[in-house]
């Protein structure tokens, strides 16, 4: 079974192929069936995998399966090669799984739209270049996966291209990635010049035997999460996310809350010991732009009415946990945490995407209200979702960001107080959301008639393909956290399984204050999360308090607009500058050349007179030369 | 005996030559060209090639002369040229230093290797100079034997130059034909 | 007593070299075509009288056998030469070798 892992990324593409010549004549709903079947095939090849992978001893837990040599130039030989062990499967796995849930869901969301197969045809082609990211031996097949998702994103953001908004949204995600691909690109070429080799295993083995000197792995390191922030939208390179809600609801599932943005956090991991070998800067860096971020992004999402700004600023905010982990040594923790994320976020865009179908494409959450009793299922997954995001113990979201929160504090105090108040904002809004949107007076009534809606609007539950994934979603979000349970050490059942890849850089927290009071935390942790909802529920339910919206906030302390002012200002005048130094200066040094030549060769022409005789005088005087030459060489 | 036929057929050759250099109406040129043919083959007689003597008058004076003639008569070019005016300025004297060094190289090559290629003429090889044909029997000898191929090319050469030169010099019916 | 003097090779190679340079003096001085094409034969005869005379001097048969070959090529090529000249100067009258420029650079 191990050496089928080559299986895993070539169904998703071969759906992929088949949805291209054959799509349109497969049609609605078929492209999606095919495309769901390939997927969830993948899914089982995966699973298979996974047990042959357990039997082994852990050690043991490493195979790589050689498909061709794909740039063997002198000193670079690299080869498409595919990696399977602990953290690449268990990424394959959610990405697979999840993944697999998600095409059901959008063969009900998508349904009647008019490019329904090339949907499904980008769906699988992104599951194709994300296995290959996950799955790649080296860092240039996961290089190829990554620009293949990030290509994959533009398409889907910009799916309902004939819509101004949506279109500029691809374009944005895809100049925004590739700032952070540059930072991969210069990463990927130091590595090359200090290793001579681009696979995980040469580097990782290197920066562990510490032949990898200090400040070659800082820069390896700070480029690699340069181009993280990219790829999973950190500060400052996070402005395309909330953007990337033009797309489909289930793109947004997929891509935006539980994979594409997931491979910042998974390359990080792959090359931790790089991390670990690099200045203990470095690390304190990625963990203060995780917690900024965090914090940052949970302020805004307080102040959002769309239905999925909500939960896209919410994902940057875990993302940014995410990273905080990382930087604080606790990479099972940050995998814990992706994990756990991409259930119960991917539910809760999944439950928005019901209610924005159930509600004809309303996504203004001040027109909703009460759809509880309208949506059952919908409500009550969702409400799952957010129990699990906002930390409420037993859903899986509160074991994780505990757990990260507990490293958090080992690390760095004040960045522990900026997570703990980002863990408070993210239970209060989406408390908010769920108050708003499920609970309290049904609003969608009011001013119906003056929004264009007419008939009877009444929202409706949807089909059972949407709702099924929710609940299968909304189960692994409630029993997810038994993956790593901090009651002893035999529950730590992620953090074994990860060992191989990680245990050379895991922070050790034994002994330290933090570790020895975990509980302390732990209790803390549950107060946090309470007080967060019961603040929320008194400000929106029952309206005790004002609702604080500031205007600031909603605009996202205006990100935007001040780089819009920077670059078309002074940036404007640096790139017209440029401009003109290439048109005159470099343009010209080459029209002058021209210049030149042009009237050198002038008054050469001048020697074709065209007359034939002094064409034969020339060669007489030329045959006489000849003649003497020949004539001396022998006496001279 | 040698000397005398030397000297006249020298006179001959260099009479013709200057003739065709200096005359300005293009038949006298022909005539005097006719003049250099017949030195040259007087030289050859003495030089006891016999059949290229014959080859030269029959070929050369019989049929390519005839020719110059034919198409100065053809085209009517014999109105006079001036020879005392030249468009170009620079043009004789680079062609009289051509030309004298052209000659002073030659003369300077065949007095310096006078010791091997000065001797007494008078016939290739005593041994085969026995009977009156000697000559051709060498000749076709050597033709027929070691250069058949290079007979046999020069003859092909001789037809494609005689269809390419009908092909070229037809008047063509239609208007407006390059040259 | 002229008799006593033999005309060696030498003389005759000189008197074809001189042959060969009034030849090529008259190629560049000439400028009716027909009279350019007449100095070339005067060279040719010059090349070829100076190979009768090398045979004779190497008592080798080969000197004649090239004359003759040349011979045969100078007669093709006066044809295909005189072919040219036809086909330009039919015309135009009075067509000399310095009208003949259209390769002017």
């Amino acid at each position: 079974m191990l050496d089928l892992v080559w299986l895993v990324p070539a169904l998703p593409l071969t759906g992929f192929l088949l949805i291209v010549l054959f799509g349109r004549k497969l049609g609605d709903p078929f492209a999606g069936v095919l495309a769901t079947t390939m997927t969830a095939a993948s899914f089982v090849v995966v699973a298979g995998i996974y047990f042959e992978l357990l039997s082994l001893p852990s050690e043991e837990r490493k195979h790589v399966v050689t498909l061709f040599s794909w740039i063997p130039v002198g000193g670079l030989q690299v080869d498409m090669a595919l990696l399977a062990d602990p953290l690449s499967i268990t990424m394959a796995l959610f990405v697979t799984g999840i993944g697999a849930l998600i095409h059901l869901y959008a063969i009900g969301y998508m349904h009647g739209d008019a490019k329904f197969p090339k949907f499904f045809m980008y769906l699988n082609l992104f599951i194709f270049s994300m296995l290959m990211l996950v799955m790649g031996e080296n860092l240039l097949v996961t290089f190829l996966g990554w620009e293949g998702v990030g290509a994959c994103s533009y398409f889907l953001i910009s799916f309902w291209h004939t819509r101004d908004s949506a279109a500029a949204a691809g374009k944005k995600a895809f100049v925004t990635n590739r700032v952070g691909d540059w930072g991969m690109l210069v990463a990927m070429f130091m590595a090359f010049a200090a290793v001579g080799t681009l696979s995980y295993e040469g580097i990782n083995h290197a920066a562990e035997s510490g032949s990898l000197a200090a400040v070659t792995a800082t820069g390896i390191a700070m480029m690699l999460f340069v181009g993280a922030c990219g790829k999973s939208a950190q500060l400052p390179l996070f402005i395309w996310l909330p953007d990337a809600m033009e797309g489909p609801t289930p793109v947004s599932a997929l891509i935006h809350a539980a994979t594409m943005v997931t491979s910042g956090v998974f390359l990080l991991t792959r090359m931790a010991p790089v991390l670990h070998a690099a200045y203990p800067w470095s690390s304190d860096v990625i963990a203060t732009v995780g917690a900024l971020t965090a914090l940052f992004a949970a302020t805004i999402a307080v102040a959002q009415t769309d239905i999925k700004k909500v939960l896209a600023y919410s994902t940057v905010s875990q993302l940014g946990f995410m990273f905080l982990a990382i930087g604080s040594g606790a990479y099972v923790a940050a995998i814990f945490h992706m994990v756990t994320h991409a259930f119960f976020k991917a539910l809760l865009f999944m439950g928005s995407g019901s209610v924005i179908h159930g509600m004809h494409h309303e996504q203004d959450m001040r027109r909703m209200g009460a759809l509880r009793k309208v949506m059952p299922i919908t409500a009550i997954t969702f409400i799952i979702g957010w129990l699990a995001i906002a930390g409420v113990p037993p859903f899986s979201g509160f074991w994780s960001k505990d757990e990260i929160l507990l490293y958090a504090f080992a690390n760095n105090r004040f960045l522990y107080f900026i997570g703990v108040l980002a863990a408070l904002l993210t239970a209060f809004y989406m408390t908010r959301q769920v108050i708003m949107v499920f609970f309290g007076e049904a609003r969608w009534n009011d001013h119906a008639e003056e929004n264009g809606a007419h008939g009877d609007h009444t929202p409706h539950e949807s089909p059972w393909t949407m709702t099924a994934p929710l609940v299968v979603l909304s189960g692994l979000a409630i029993t997810g956290g038994v993956m790593q349970l901090p009651f002893s050490k035999e529950t730590h059942w992620l953090e074994h399984w990860l060992e191989p890849v990680v245990h050379h850089s895991e922070a050790n927290i034994k002994g330290t204050w933090a570790y020895d009071n975990k509980w302390l935390l732990l209790g803390l942790a549950v107060i946090i999360a309470t007080a967060g909802i019961a603040a929320s529920i008194a400000v929106y339910a029952k309206g005790k308090f004002k609702a604080v919206e500031p205007q600031l906030l909603a605009d996202a302390w205006r990100y935007d607009s001040s780089i819009s002012a920077f670059v078309g200002g002074p940036g404007r005048k640096a790139f017209d500058a440029v401009a003109a130094f290439d048109a005159h200066i470099v343009d010209g040094a080459v029209v002058g050349v021209g210049t030149e030549v042009r009237a050198a060769s002038g008054l050469l022409r001048k020697v074709q007179s065209g007359l034939v005789r002094s064409y034969a005088a020339i060669i007489g005087i030329g045959a006489v030369l000849v003649l003497a030459w020949f004539l001396l060489r022998g006496v001279l | 005996m040698e000397l005398f036929v030397f000297v006249v057929a020298a006179a001959m050759v260099l009479g013709g030559a200057i003739g065709v250099i200096t005359r300005s109406n293009p038949v006298h040129a022909a005539l005097s060209l006719v003049l250099t043919l017949f030195g040259i083959a007087v030289m050859f007689v003495s030089h006891d090639a016999q059949f290229l003597a014959a080859v030269q008058v029959i070929v050369y004076a019989g049929a390519i002369v005839v020719l110059f003639l034919f198409v100065i008569m053809l085209l009517g070019v014999d109105r006079t040229e001036d020879v005392n005016i030249e468009p170009i300025t620079v043009q004789r004297p680079l062609a009289l230093i051509v030309s004298v060094g052209v000659i002073g190289i030659i003369i300077a090559a065949v007095v310096t290797s006078r010791e091997v290629l000065g001797r007494k003429v008078g016939g290739l090889d005593e041994t085969t100079m026995s009977s009156p044909d000697a000559n051709i029997r060498q000749l076709a000898r050597e033709i027929f034997g070691n250069n058949v191929f290079a007979f046999e090319l020069t003859s092909v050469l001789l037809l494609v130059a005689v269809i390419g030169t009908v092909l070229m010099a037809r008047r063509v019916k239609s208007s407006g034909v390059g040259k | 007593m002229f008799s006593a003097i033999q005309p060696t090779s030498t003389w005759y190679l000189i008197l074809a070299a001189v042959l060969f340079g009034i030849g090529a003096f008259g190629v560049m001085v000439r400028r009716n075509p027909l009279v350019m094409f007449m100095c070339i034969e005067l060279m040719l005869n010059a090349v070829n009288l100076t190979f009768v005379t090398l045979a004779t001097a190497l008592s080798n048969i080969n000197g004649q056998v090239v004359v003759f070959f040349v011979m045969v090529v100078a007669a093709a090529e006066v044809v295909v030469g005189l072919g040219i000249i036809v086909a330009i100067m039919r015309r135009r009258n009075g067509i000399t070798a310095d009208d003949l420029s259209a390769l002017k650079g």
